[in-house]
């Protein structure tokens, strides 16, 4: 164990953990917030996607120690009021089915929409294709992040 | 008579003189190297390299035994998705290469392969630096003969502007190292690395000669 502090959500979080220890156990265990998923526990699914320093990290087998000095952004901190256009398209086109993936699946949209604006369907099924859904709403994501992408530009011409 | 003996003692003379001269230069030469604190590294230069083909060639079978294993040739593919297992398949979820071999968006290497293996039977493999050669310079081994390989592996067009030296060194590199340290369930290369080493510096300096193609 050792005393560390993590910076998540730009928030300053002291704890004690093992430097080995999952970055998904101290955010769901240590800080409390829950929005993060675990799934396989093995980088296979992508339920635990949360990025670091603007990475879209799988948190179930990225340790503590790599999180240390870094950024950590879960699903809670990607917007004030969840408004990411992201999160706003998820909720136009009521994209979930069970739900359980989808915090991961909008944080790696996210990273998608950052490093391409204006993806293709090919681009979103490259940027896409770790991140499983097991109710198959495949469709209804590629849908959004296109609604995501028009949401995003419109915001940046008002801007 | 007397004549030539003097001139020939004035010659013995002038050559003992020459010597010492030489000797003393010699000794202020190497006593002023050892200050030295940016003495190059010794080069291998090409003049060094002994030209055995036999010998090369021969050694290339275990280089070419251990470039085609799993460990090695997986990262080497011949399309844009790396390949996975001691089967050699296509890499679950489909990761792209990217431009610089590091993977695109949120499919990026380093977003599941840690700096070090993740513990656990199958799990992702791990190191700092972990990726597929470029877009620009994919350094393919999956399908190539050996033959093709060689040709390929000392081609500065092909191989990352490396020349003999930097080869060489090559075999100490950390993602090459990594084929020996797969993480739980993945079989090691066919030899050990330190006879992998000696193979690969036996095939470089004896020429890398490229093994004859064969005929299917």
């Amino acid at each position: 164990m050792a005393k560390i502090t993590l910076s998540i959500n730009k928030k300053e979080f002291p704890m004690e953990a093992d430097p080995q220890m999952p970055l998904l156990w101290a955010i769901r265990d240590l800080t409390g917030l829950k929005g993060t998923k675990y799934g396989c526990g093995v980088a296979q699914c992508g339920a635990c996607v949360v990025h670091l320093d603007g990475e879209a990290v799988r948190s179930c087998v990225t340790k503590v120690s790599r999180a240390v000095g870094k950024q950590v952004v879960t699903i809670e901190g990607l917007s004030q009021a969840n408004d990411h256009p992201v999160q706003r398209a998820w909720q136009e086109i009521d994209v979930p089915q069970c739900g359980y993936c989808h915090s991961g699946q909008i944080m790696s949209a996210a990273v998608l929409l950052r490093e391409n604006p204006n993806p293709t369907d090919q681009d979103i099924d490259y940027g896409m294709a770790g991140n499983i859904c097991r109710c198959g709403t495949y469709l209804r994501i590629r849908k959004a992040i296109h609604a995501a992408a028009d949401m995003q530009k419109k915001t940046a011409t008002k801007g | 008579m007397k004549q030539d003996s003097k001139k020939r003692a004035r010659s013995f003379v002038s050559n003992q003189t020459v010597a010492i001269l030489s000797i003393l230069i010699f000794l202020i030469a190497v006593g002023a190297s050892a200050f030295r604190r940016d003495a190059p590294a010794k080069e291998i230069k090409i003049s060094a390299i002994a030209r055995d083909s036999v010998a090369s060639v021969k050694a290339f079978e275990t280089v070419y035994k251990v470039l085609m294993s799993p460990r090695c040739m997986n990262c080497h593919p011949a399309g844009d998705v790396p390949l996975q297992g001691d089967d050699s398949h296509l890499h679950a979820m489909g990761p792209k290469r990217g431009l610089d071999g590091k993977g695109v968006y949120a499919m990026k290497c380093s977003n599941c392969h840690q700096e070090t293996n993740t513990p656990g039977l199958h799990t992702p493999p791990g190191n700092p630096d972990w990726h597929l050669p470029p877009a620009a310079m994919k350094m393919v081994f999956q399908g190539k003969s050996a033959h093709e390989l060689a040709r390929q592996l000392v081609d500065k067009k092909q191989n990352g502007d490396k020349d003999m030296q930097k080869l060489i060194e090559h075999a100490d590199d950390g993602l090459v190292l990594a084929g020996w340290n797969p993480g739980e369930g993945r079989t090691l290369p066919p030899v050990t690395h330190a006879e992998f080493k000696k193979a690969w510096i036996t095939w470089i300096k004896n020429g890398a000669y490229a093994p004859k193609k064969t005929s299917n």
